[in-house]
């Protein structure tokens, strides 16, 4: 399964931090910056894979990928496939670029309730649900559609709301 | 910002987020940080804050929470946004508590009754927030709350909500297994899913139980492999392609569970052998994605019951990954090869140039994998070379966590295949030097048994050899600076035990050198402890050879310090000391043996002894003893431990017989020992767990503190016996054999990539002799004896990277023996097998190819009577594997071939790669044949079609 989703960007700001096992917020801080240290003592062109069981714990792996001034890490066990997440952070990616037209890290720290809507969408309780963007997408901009629409009727008396979600 | 999301931020969000981007140091941002969460603590608990501000503040609280900080005071409010009716606001509450909130926090109770009634909600996308909090909140005690929703909602008509309540039934699984065991049926039932999607989520709560109970989900195997062929041909809706692949996270995850559920059963595997062929040959190997699924194919090819043509796929395909530039790829590889060389252990010698390659790597992930893959490669001829690698490497890095597993790996290594004593010795020294306070401390006690044992054969002389090097390489290493604390306590502990022995270095020179370790470690007692128990062995060998004793005044100084040491266990040895220098020659000789750290003391456990006294006790009124365990309110004693303990090894154990009864054995007994024993029932396995440090008493102590030593090794003796002894002899021997083979192919690989490197050829061996050790081992016995003898003389011409081939599922059939039997054995087999297996084993292969179909009985049967000829000798398991798996073989191998393959022809290419290592011993004719289609492979073509000259040989 995976254990944690991480976005953070080249200064080690974290811009999205997502456990599936809880973890204190001292212990997600500090496998944050653990993470952190380790990705930007890489090399350029070498290969997206950590062995991270200094960090977290026994049989876990990261994987992780660097666009432009961010860090998308993922780290799970042993059950998953290191080439296959590393494309799991392709779809993910693309996701975000079909959402946000060429998503930059902006996007991303503004949009922080939408980028956990698209993490939801892919992974589930630590596995992968969908791995098809457009199939995403879809998902998300029905739910942005909803929660708009519902926004709106909230400002309409409460007891309409309430018949027009039926 | 582009967002077309419709999220709305206020400004002074985009200004928290701008500032803290801007903030210079941490600092800073803390300060910003706390300065917000003072505004949200103050702002989110005004009454009637609009909701869309009330929003906007826990999405704030979650980002100031990702940060680092406490918003634990904004909880409450997130919780209070789940009960809200509007979808946008009930979202953002339920993504706060589950980022905020744990499974076992306080203010669950207050979201369960939420999550129950969402559950219901006739808006599917409130049901899938819901149930998104399910997977994270709902604890064990929670679970039958929501489960009976749960399960209705896997007939929900959103597939999305489906996929979802699967995936919340699946961590309930993971939770509590038992929790949801009476539901495992609807998994299988939602695997015929319309919607592939969700088919897709339930393989992965199937991958776990899968992975728990393989045996109850056979019958699912029919079922995987069809959804597998129909993925794999596109059957799929186009929105499940990525970069032209159809489905690959399915078919990855499918490929996963085959792997698990054709492990170790034929019958299983035959049904997947089409369609991972299949795969193989439609990945496409240009895309990220479709090498993913190759690796994957791999690893389930690794795993199932072995297919020699898949295993040559696999090959292929690893090695396209390791010729790969790509470093992941690599890395891939180098996993898959790990994988593979399980089973056929010849391919690993191909891509020798590639391992070290990706050794020498800087990208540090791909080392340590290298290093992982070398560890599986390791045997008794290559281990030297690949353990100073490791040490190398150990010594380079840091981090401590791998530090301690490289360590580990080289002590298990070294333990297990060192070729000579001296070499383990210089190898422990080193991996103490530089890991020491990582390194188990077994491992210690380990080294200096060997020490003290030797070889454990008669040859004494050799013993004090490796004794004399000890204690000369461990004076050396004194000089050193800082040394880790086990490491020292072998160092103390040797030159007690030998430091004089030979003569070589005077009873002064040591004393003053393990003064001087005990001077410069000052804050560590066990060093201490273990140099003034040293001393005191010194002066009593010294004594007991007549000599005179001279204490040097450093010595004579540390005894002062440790006499009045606040540490009883160093005062007492000080006083030790003292007595035992006030002794005659002939007292201390009795005490202090010299050399006798590995006599046996013999302990008479059940007391006999004592029976006389024990009747006249019982005689005089005493209470029978009444043994530990049926005493009621006495337990406390057991806890009494190492200082009794000597005690009452020497005098004590007598009485603990009666320590109930205390007025008559007050009556009979002296009262001085009385007094220390009475309560001491001193538990037999006390006695053994006391270790290295007893050296209380003077009359024992020597003794003890080796057979106690050796007692407590028993466990890791067996390891050591072992693996020292025989396999050490016997596989150098299969190893060297199999070097031909392994040179040849290197040298192929070399002047194709004309980089023939001086350093390389060390290294070569490195890679070549494992996996030919395995290989000839498990099947060529004969024919790789014959070879042996040119084996260093490099490239004998002999089509042998055939014969590598060729050992596929041969080797794949020992490796399943070599599981259920102990590892060693294969080499020993290889050894007694090479007259007759030399004919016999291989003509199996070829015949099982070819002719299999045709009469199989009488092959199998002559493969059992080879093979039993060439295990006779060796180990009876082995036989009966052995007399079982070549039949299944052959059966399986015939299937396939004539399944997969086109023709007849194609076949043929299978058989007589198979056949050629029987024809290398057997006609000449043929052999040539081979040459030449070894040329032909090693100029880098391989034989799609047969080659004709084979084919009359085999056809006869």
């Amino acid at each position: 399964m995976i254990k944690a989703v991480m976005v953070m960007n080249t200064q080690g700001k974290s811009r999205l931090a997502k456990f599936y096992e809880y973890l204190s917020v001292e212990k997600q801080q500090e496998l944050i910056r653990g993470v952190f240290s380790v990705l930007c003592s890489r090399a350029e062109n070498v290969s997206n894979f950590i062995d991270a069981e200094s960090i977290f714990g026994l049989d876990s792996r990261l994987v992780y990928k660097h666009f432009a001034t961010l860090y998308f890490v993922f780290v799970f066990d042993s059950s998953e496939n290191e080439l296959a997440v590393l494309d799991l952070i392709q779809v993910f990616v693309e996701t975000l670029d079909k959402c946000f037209q060429n998503v930059c890290e902006l996007d991303i720290v503004f949009n922080y309730s939408k980028i956990h809507t698209i993490l939801d969408e892919m992974v589930f309780g630590g596995q992968v649900v969908e791995t098809s963007s457009s199939e995403i997408m879809k998902a998300v901009e029905e739910i942005s559609k909803l929660e708009a629409a519902s926004n709106a009727i909230s400002l309409i008396p409460k007891s309409a709301s309430g018949w027009r979600s039926r | 910002m582009g967002s077309q999301g419709g999220f709305y931020q206020s400004k002074e969000f985009l200004d928290l987020v701008k500032s803290i981007g801007e903030a210079r140091s941490k600092a800073e941002e803390d300060r910003i940080v706390l300065s917000e969460i003072e505004t949200l603590k103050r702002r989110i608990s005004e009454p009637d804050t609009p909701k869309r501000k009330m929003k906007e503040y826990i999405i704030r609280l979650v980002y100031v929470e990702m940060l680092g900080h406490d918003a634990s005071f904004g909880y409450i409010h997130a919780v209070k946004m789940t009960h809200d009716d509007t979808l946008l606001v009930k979202r953002t509450g339920y993504l706060a508590v589950t980022l905020f909130l744990n499974e076992d926090h306080d203010l669950i109770i207050l979201i369960v009754n939420t999550i129950q009634k969402d559950l219901k909600s006739d808006n599917y996308l409130v049901v899938c927030v819901a149930l998104n909090a399910v997977c994270k909140l709902i604890n064990e005690e929670t679970i039958p709350a929501v489960l009976p929703q749960i399960v209705e909602l896997l007939a929900h008509p959103k597939e999305a909500v489906r996929k979802k309540a699967i995936m919340a039934l699946h961590r309930f699984y993971q939770k509590s297994p038992s929790s949801v065991s009476h539901l495992v049926s609807n998994f299988r039932k939602r695997l015929c899913d319309n919607d592939p999607g969700v088919m897709g989520a339930t393989l992965c709560p199937l991958f776990d139980l899968i992975t728990n109970d393989v045996n109850s989900y056979k019958d699912l195997v029919i079922s995987f492999v069809s959804i597998l062929k129909q993925v794999a041909e596109r059957r799929l809706p186009k929105a499940y392609d990525y970069h032209q692949m159809p489905a690959p996270f399915i078919q990855i995850k499918l490929l996963k569970i085959l792997a698990l559920l054709g492990s170790g059963d034929k019958q299983a595997s035959e049904n997947m052998y089409t369609v991972v062929g299949d795969i193989f040959r439609k990945c496409d190997s240009s895309s990220n994605i479709g090498n993913a699924v190759l690796y994957e194919c791999i690893c389930c090819v690794s795993s199932i019951y072995p297919n020699p043509k898949l295993l040559e796929s696999a090959a292929d395909a690893i090695s396209r990954f390791l010729k790969s530039d790509s470093h992941n790829l690599k890395y891939m590889g180098i996993d898959a090869l790990g994988r593979l060389i399980k089973i056929s252990p010849e391919i690993a010698e191909q891509h020798q140039l590639a391992v070290i390659d990706c050794l020498e790597d800087p990208d540090d992930t791909l080392k340590r994998k290298t290093f992982e893959l070398l560890y599986k490669m390791t045997k008794s001829t290559n281990v030297e070379v690949i353990v100073d690698r490791m040490i190398d490497y150990m010594i380079s890095i840091n981090d401590n966590h791998y530090k301690t597993e490289i360590a580990s790996r080289c002590v298990e290594l070294a333990e297990q295949f060192a070729p000579s004593n001296q070499w383990f010795i210089q190898t422990m020294n080193k991996v103490f030097e530089h890991a020491g306070d990582l390194v188990n401390i077994k491992v210690a006690h380990n080294l200096m048994r060997l020490i003290a044992e030797g070889f454990g054969e008669d040859d004494n002389t050799a013993d004090s050899q490796l004794r004399s090097s000890a204690v000369e390489s461990y004076l050396y290493i004194l000089g050193e600076p800082k040394l880790p604390s086990v490491f020292l306590q072998v160092i103390c502990w040797v030159l007690g035990e030998y430091g004089t022995a030979d003569g070589k270095y005077s009873a002064s020179y040591i004393t003053g050198k393990l003064c001087d370790v005990a001077e410069a470690y000052s804050n560590d007692e066990t060093v201490k402890a273990y140099a003034v128990t040293a001393l005191m062995k010194i002066y009593a060998f010294e004594i007991a050879a007549g000599r005179m004793v001279d204490m040097l005044p450093e010595c004579h100084s540390l005894m002062e310090e440790f006499l009045a040491s606040h540490s009883t266990d160093l005062q007492q040895r000080a006083y030790e000391l003292q007595a035992v220098i006030g002794l005659d020659a002939h007292a201390v000789e009795s005490i202090m043996p010299s050399d006798a750290s590995c006599e046996d003391i013999e302990v008479d456990k059940a007391l006999s002894f004592l029976n006389g006294y024990i009747q006249e006790s019982i005689e005089k009124g005493a209470q029978p003893y009444i043994p530990e365990s049926e005493r009621s309110g006495m337990l406390n004693i057991s806890n009494f431990r190492n200082q009794d303990h000597h005690e009452a090894s020497s005098h004590g154990l007598r009485f603990e017989a009666y320590e109930l009864p205390k007025q008559t054995v007050q009556a009979r007994i002296p009262p001085a020992s009385l007094a220390s024993t009475e309560l001491v029932p001193v538990p037999e396995p006390v006695y053994p767990r006391e270790s290295y440090q007893t050296t209380t008493v003077p009359s024992v102590s020597s003794d003890a503190a080796s057979t106690e030593l050796k007692l407590r090794l028993d466990g890791v003796q067996k390891k050591w016996g072992r693996q020292t002894h025989f396999p050490s002899t016997s596989t150098s021997n299969s190893t060297s054999q199999k070097t031909v083979n392994g040179i040849t192919q290197v040298d192929g690989s070399n002047t194709a990539n004309s980089r023939t490197r001086e350093t390389y050829d060390s290294r070569k061996q490195v890679e070549i002799s494992p996996e030919k050790q395995k290989l000839a081992a498990s099947l060529f016995g004969g024919p790789s004896k014959t070879e042996k003898k040119s084996a260093t003389g490099h490239k004998s011409s002999k089509p042998s990277s055939h014969m590598v081939k060729s050992h596929a599922p041969k080797s794949s059939m020992e490796v399943a023996s070599e599981k259920t039997s102990p590892v060693q054995q294969p080499p020993d087999l290889l050894d007694f097998g090479e007259p007759t297996v030399k004919s016999t084993a291989p003509s199996l292969d070829p015949f099982k190819d070819l002719e299999g179909l045709l009469e199989p009985t009488t092959q199998v049967s002559s493969a059992v009577n080879h093979s039993s000829t060439a295990a006779v000798t060796k180990s009876p398991d082995i036989m009966g594997l052995y007399t079982e798996t070549p039949a299944g073989a052959h059966h399986k191998d015939s299937d396939i071939l004539s399944g997969l393959s086109n023709s007849p022809m194609t076949n043929m290419v299978g058989g007589t790669t198979t056949m050629q290592v029987a024809q290398t011993s057997k006609s000449p004719n043929l052999k040539d044949s081979l040459e030449k289609d070894a040329l032909v492979r090693q100029m880098g073509v391989t034989p799609s079609s047969q080659n004709p000259n084979l084919f009359k040989d085999l056809l006869g």
